[in-house]
């Protein structure tokens, strides 16, 4: 693939800030007209032995909910999975070709892939088109190298492997949260998992471009666990 | 012991202050665009009167910051027959609350104490509406007015938007209602509808917004305006409903065809 210097020019730097809302990129604003987004709230934790990633469910078209129980869990590989946020439809076409090229590079190696090589072949995709793509992306899973891990990969194209990760719309208003919970101490499975539905909750507690249901899978080694808790279940909110 | 104000005395305060000691500076800003708003409203009639819906949401851009904003409202005292709801704009529905509650305080005090219609008050708000929209400064805001008329014994419900379009109707609803709601109030809505019925109705209606409607909770107020006065519910939660097995089933798997 071609290397693409191609960087904002000042008019678009300058609409950038001025739809800056406390510090954090406009989701809705930089969606073209029409164009299906997911306001969303995204969140992984690796844990010792693995790791969970959540997503909540609401796919919106300006203010209408498109998808009210829409799936962002999308799987890479066996062992790797990635949430997506941002518009529904780069990010599908993000996954389809990380999947094929993962599976390509699966077949070369002779050996199921790590999670840092999904994660940077992400990173390689938004990074390279990042004027034409509105994708933020957590990747997230288990190998037997690194064991679980997650990786962040935001508008821009960066790559950055986190001990806990947060994306989306409504992950703003749940930082302080994450924060303190994160801060007592590392985590366990039930922890994880239970971190996730609460910070998740408390996101779409509070952005009006998440909701919905809270889908969550937990990577091992020996395999997934899918589970989803209903809209009337949640643990705060909605 | 201090003298402490009561509601009608701030209220006279407030009547004082307007009239003889308005300020003189005039404010060179005007409302460009809503910064604190309310979604939809919803209205119909019912047999023994009328009824409004909404939630108690104040929405601030994407943020669900005021969860239990009030948003419909008796104009008058308890024996009153005018409920408003407002949607947009919350300050300028709050701004609007004031006035028609002082016009009714004014009424009452007067030599020979008065009491406007619903249909009176509606009418208000049309002209008070279309003036701010003639000044290019519009109160932002889609109201609905419900009451009671006791004198003809009939209900009434109409509406009035920011740019001062106002008409009645048996069934109204304001915002997002209107697309999603309306069609289903229509279908269903029968002139000798029971109250138990009527809110049913309702609550179906504001479901599906809460579904659908990205600014909408489930958090809500239902109010009704019959013969014996007006009432206010106090704010509850509506159930619903995320377990059909098409919801539960994933569509992320690598057998997948990568929808959502």
């Amino acid at each position: 693939s071609t290397h693409n210097i191609h960087t904002n020019t000042p008019k678009t730097m300058m609409q950038h800030q001025h739809q800056h809302h406390a510090g954090h990129p406009n989701y809705e604003s930089q969606l073209k007209p029409g164009e299906v987004g997911t306001g969303t709230t995204i969140m992984a934790i690796p844990f010792d032995g693995g790791v969970v990633l959540g997503a909540d469910s609401r796919v919106s078209t300006g203010v209408y909910v498109a998808n009210r129980v829409c799936d962002k869990i999308a799987q890479l590989h066996d062992n790797i999975w990635c949430l997506r946020s941002g518009s529904a439809s780069d990010c599908q076409a993000l996954t389809d070709y990380v999947k094929h090229y993962l599976s390509q590079h699966a077949i070369d190696v002779g050996r199921p892939p790590m999670v840092k090589t999904a994660a940077y072949l992400m990173k390689r995709l938004v990074y390279e088109n990042k004027d034409k793509l509105l994708a933020g992306v957590i990747v997230g899973g288990w190998d037997p190298v690194e064991k679980g891990s997650v990786y962040n990969v935001p508008l821009g194209g960066a790559c950055l492997k986190m001990p806990v990760a947060i994306g989306g719309s409504g992950s703003p208003f749940i930082y302080g949260l994450v924060d303190s919970e994160m801060a007592k101490g590392p985590k366990d499975k039930a922890e994880a998992l239970a971190l996730v539905k609460k910070a998740v909750s408390h996101a779409m507690s509070r952005d009006g471009s998440s909701g919905g249901i809270i889908r969550t899978v937990v990577v091992t080694s020996t395999g997934n666990e899918y589970e989803y808790t209903s809209g009337s279940d949640l643990p705060y909110g909605p | 012991m201090g003298l402490y104000p009561t509601p009608l005395s701030s209220l006279l305060l407030l009547l004082f202050l307007q009239t003889f000691l308005t300020p003189v500076v005039m404010s060179n800003s005007r409302t460009t665009r809503p910064i604190t708003t309310g979604t939809s409203v919803l209205g119909l009639k019912y047999r023994d009167g009328v009824m409004l819906a909404a939630d108690t949401l104040c929405s601030y851009g994407s943020l669900a910051k005021y969860k239990d904003a009030r948003r419909l409202v008796s104009i008058g005292d308890a024996s009153s027959n005018c409920l408003i709801g407002g949607g947009g704009e919350f300050s300028d529905f709050q701004f609007i609350v004031e006035l028609l509650q002082k016009n009714a305080l004014e009424d009452r005090m007067s030599g020979e104490p008065t009491e406007s219609s619903a249909k009176a008050v509606w009418s208000y708000l049309r002209a008070v509406m279309y003036q701010r929209r003639n000044k290019m400064n519009p109160l932002w805001n889609d109201i609905l007015v419900a009451g009671y008329d006791k004198d003809e014994e009939k209900a009434f419900l109409g509406t009035v938007d920011k740019i001062g379009t106002a008409f009645e109707d048996d069934v109204l609803a304001t915002g997002f209602g209107s697309y999603l709601c309306l069609p289903i109030l229509r279908e269903k809505w029968r002139a000798d509808l029971e109250e138990g019925e009527a809110r049913a109705l309702l609550e179906d209606c504001l479901r599906v917004l809460f579904y659908r409607d990205c600014r909408a909770l489930n958090r809500v107020q239902i109010a009704k305006a019959t013969a014996d006065g007006v009432l206010v519910s106090e704010p509850y939660e509506i159930e619903t409903s995320w377990d059909s097995a098409a919801f539960v089933s994933t569509k992320g798997g690598l057998e997948g065809d990568g929808g959502w």
